[in-house]
């Protein structure tokens, strides 16, 4: 039964991944070796269009890799099977935070790990900034459009769609 | 609070104009859920990645069910994460089945291209405002160059940086005390 087997390995995947997308990668390396779903080499196309596509890069591989293995329904298995632990995590710890939401050590914690949460994001923008800002022109495209940012204040989404524009009319 | 449907919808709308990966859609989440409304402080935002970051699964995932389950429990959790998903299986299974070599479409490329230097600059921006608010007095700053350190120098892995921090947050606060 290949749905089950999908939703097992993804459901593996989903619990063994901790962190950003590109953490499933290695797990799904493995499974085209166990595995006749699909290639190595399908493996990097399939990076390629997860990165470059809406939505989270972990889902997208999910999808993808199950398509690849069963046909649609494989994809919706595959992905089901991957954000299930997260739903079941994420869950029980909320429980357990409300119930300690009130302790002081807790606020504490949580109010100590803010000032780590920013560098953890100041690390991935800059991931993000070394393959984003390969040029003189990528930088000060950037700088514009952190300053249009900062000063008119619109919806990200209005950002998101300039920058595809300014993408295609400069052929960047 | 939110309906299981406004919940869908609004997760939906995120995973559509998610772009790469958790920390891309920190934006998105800052405009719908503190600004548009007011569902979320940003410090619950950020607790959330904190969370999100030291716990199974992929992050965007992860905060999407917290912030469903804070809306309207286990319900709000499963209809929160499948907005989230659904963009993906919509368009991946789209691309997979006929729209393969469109991917490698020069306009294609370029636009995200594009796309990509402006997650950036809207990354660069919500740091901007969390660094204001959250970075304020010695300790916080304490905390930030350790994680740096950690981060930069010693490679660790992101679950060590947030648990140290909070260790370390705890030790501070217990000195201060007495």
């Amino acid at each position: 039964m290949i749905y089950l087997l999908l939703f097992f390995e993804f459901f593996k995947i989903g619990l063994f991944a901790i962190g950003g997308g590109l953490v499933t990668v290695p797990f799904l390396f493995d499974l085209s070796e166990t595995y006749a779903w699909f290639t190595p080499k399908e493996l990097t196309d399939m990076i390629a269009i997860a990165e470059s596509t809406p939505g989270p890069i972990g889902v997208n591989m999910a999808t993808y890799a199950g398509f690849n293995a069963a046909g649609i329904l494989g994809g919706i298995i595959a992905t089901l099977g991957l954000v299930t632990p997260s739903v079941i995590v994420i869950v029980i710890i909320c429980r357990l935070m409300s119930k300690y939401s009130c302790n002081r050590r807790v606020n504490t914690m949580l109010e100590g790990i803010r000032p780590a949460v920013i560098a953890l994001i100041v690390f991935a923008g800059l991931e993000l900034a070394k393959i984003s800002l390969v040029d003189l022109v990528h930088g000060l495209i950037f700088a514009i459009l952190f300053a249009s940012i900062r000063f008119y204040k619109k919806s990200p989404i209005f950002y998101l769609g300039l920058s595809a524009i300014i993408g295609v009319v400069l052929k960047l | 609070m939110l309906g299981l449907k406004d919940l869908f919808l609004l997760f939906f709308k995120i995973g559509l104009f998610t772009f790469g990966g958790g920390y891309a859609m920190l934006p998105l989440l800052k405009e719908e859920l503190v600004a548009k409304r007011r569902l979320l402080s940003e410090d619950e935002l950020l607790d959330m990645y904190a969370i999100g970051q030291c716990t199974p699964g992929i992050i965007s995932i992860n905060v999407a069910t917290f912030i469903g389950y804070r809306q309207a429990r286990i319900k709000g959790a499963v209809f929160a994460t499948l907005g989230m998903i659904f963009p993906s299986l919509l368009i991946i299974t789209l691309i997979a089945m006929v729209l393969k070599q469109y991917m490698y479409n020069r306009y294609v490329t370029y636009a995200f291209a594009g796309i990509r230097i402006g997650v950036v600059a809207l990354i660069a921006s919500v740091l901007l405002d969390l660094w204001k608010k959250n970075i304020r007095n010695y300790a916080d700053g304490i905390i930030f160059v350790i994680a740096v350190v950690l981060l930069g120098v010693v490679n660790l892995s992101a679950v060590w940086i947030v648990i140290t921090a909070a260790l370390v947050a705890l030790l501070i606060g217990e000195c201060v005390k007495k």
